[in-house]
């Protein structure tokens, strides 16, 4: 037995996506549940599971400021952004083994107004908790001035550039497709502003070969998916999008990045696979991606870990507007984390459901079959193949 | 002479023993008794077979340049007075690979491949981190 087809999407919400919400990170979160349980034909009574992605709101208090008084299963995923699409599986794990009957997955903060990242490494920001990368990082990177994800994984970026060739422009076009699409989502934070290739090119560097255009965006935000039985789903108020294969993946090892034996084997080389094998697709016949798009070589690193091209091949793969909504593969047709909002990457899960369901705002016409990956902490990854 | 305002190891552990090495200008990394493997960053066991016997045992302290970021922006005020500088990847002869600085070289210098040795720079009278500059 998989969990091939057992379980569906029935339900997606989200906040607003601001730069500054005035909210708690649990007001955000409760607002995206509360649409996506509407969204799905459900009530509040219905929703007897929890997976959680990090620690920004703990499941007692979701629990109770929803009025869920019956919970039956709750975990939470650290993944950093790869949580929100492993949480679907375990989400899918729960609801085809009736554990629970209807999984509710958030994600909310304020990633804007308080976990802005060039805020939290000033000496006077309050000490952060330690975690699976503490070690490697304030023992052996921070004291070299390597303190946060865009320092870290240039490391990637910045090898692979120089085995394989990749140029400025090659990297503009994932941040110039993702802008693209947003000037079609008036939910994205970069809806109404534009991008040309030479002012992505004018972008100041951060730490090469990241500018600023190639970062993601920090927004204030949540978002919510409700996961049920592929049973129960038929019943509900929308077709349902099938979860057809799922997996998630980490790097060896997964807590220092210089030390991987294979440079470029990162967590979704190892997850593609196993949810590819479980779904008996292929690269070839999905006709969108959603993919995790912190940093534009990230997106670039994760093609190749697919396997829609070999490593070293992405360069070639974006250029001709591959990756917008009229190229063969249309991707982060919401905007992405570059220019919808960053929501750990739950954004695009909910994006690649309204494309399944038809109902997107820029539609891949006739879209039957889509993924979302996940990538976070030092990156690990996650892998979901959704079809209608 | 002003502070030193720069992150420093916090030096828990076996990571305290590995600084505890530098500050006598030692690079040390852990080396399993029982089947010879280095490893980095250090860890209770051996990645390769399992065995909790181990050494600190001295490197030679050459290596290339395996991979680096070119910092433009500071995300910590410290490091804000050496824009850009360079956080790169070494990869010792002895297989491991270590985050570090290289000096006396201009960051659009750094090459994949570019032969380095380790110097001692003592940053503070507790501290002393490995770096590298050009063989």
């Amino acid at each position: 037995m998989t969990l091939k087809d057992q379980a569906c999407i029935v339900g997606v919400g989200e906040s607003a996506y601001t730069r500054g919400s005035q909210k708690t990170v649990l007001r955000l979160v409760l607002e995206a549940s509360r649409h996506a349980i509407r969204d799905a034909g459900l009530t509040v009574q219905d929703i007897d599971g929890f997976v959680l992605s990090s620690s920004y709101i703990y499941q007692e208090a979701l629990a109770a400021n929803l009025g869920v008084s019956d919970l039956r299963y709750s975990t939470t995923v650290q993944m950093g952004g790869a949580s929100p699409v492993t949480a679907l599986q375990s989400a899918a794990m729960a609801v085809t083994l009736g554990v629970a009957r209807n999984v509710l997955v958030p994600f909310g903060w304020n990633g804007y107004s308080e976990a802005r990242i060039s805020r939290r490494e000033r000496p006077d920001a309050a000490p952060r908790p330690d975690n699976a990368l503490s070690q490697a990082l304030r023992n052996y990177y921070a004291p070299y001035g390597a303190l946060a994800p865009v320092q870290h994984y240039a490391w990637l970026a910045t090898r692979h550039r120089e085995l394989h060739g990749t140029t400025d422009e090659e990297m503009g076009e994932v941040a110039l497709a993702s802008r693209f699409h947003a000037q079609h989502n008036p939910r994205a934070y970069m809806y109404g502003r534009t991008l040309t290739m030479e002012q992505y090119l004018q972008s100041p560097m951060v730490a090469s070969p990241f500018r600023v255009l190639d970062c993601c965006l920090e927004t204030d935000g949540a978002c919510a998916v409700v996961v049920t039985s592929a049973e129960r789903a038929l019943d509900l108020q929308h077709d349902p999008v099938y979860i057809m294969g799922i997996a998630e993946g980490h790097p060896y090892p997964a807590d220092d990045i210089p030390n991987r034996p294979d440079f470029f084997k990162i967590g979704l080389s190892f997850a593609a696979p196993h949810a590819f094998g479980m779904a008996g697709v292929t690269p070839q016949d999905m006709d969108f991606a959603q993919i995790y798009d912190c940093f534009t070589y990230v997106v670039m690193l994760q093609l190749e870990a697919l396997g829609f091209c070999g490593v070293g091949e992405a360069r070639d793969f974006v250029k001709g507007n591959t990756l917008r909504i009229d190229g063969d593969l249309p991707c982060n047709t919401h905007g992405g984390l570059h220019s919808e909002a960053h929501v750990w990457g739950i954004n695009h899960v909910v994006e690649a459901t309204r494309q399944l369901r038809h109902e997107a705002g820029l539609q891949v016409e006739g879209c039957e079959l889509g993924l979302v990956t996940g990538w976070g902490d030092f990156g690990d990854g996650s892998l979901v193949i959704l079809r209608r | 002479m002003t502070a030193y305002d720069k992150p420093l190891p916090r030096g828990e552990e076996f990571n305290g023993e590995f600084y505890q090495f530098c500050k006598q200008h030692e690079l040390r990394f852990q080396r399993c008794r029982d089947c010879g493997a280095w490893r980095h960053m250090p860890r209770e066991s051996c990645q390769a077979c399992g065995s909790f016997n181990w050494a600190w045992e001295r490197v030679a302290g050459k290596g290339q340049v395996f991979s680096w970021t070119v910092i433009h922006r500071a995300l910590h005020p410290g490091f804000a007075a050496e824009l850009p500088y360079a956080a790169v990847v070494v990869e010792l002869e002895e297989g491991v690979r270590i985050v570090s600085h290289v000096l006396d070289l201009p960051v659009d210098q750094l090459r994949v491949g570019l032969p380095v040795e380790v110097v001692f720079d003592d940053v503070t009278p507790e501290v002393t981190l490995p770096k590298f500059r050009p063989l």
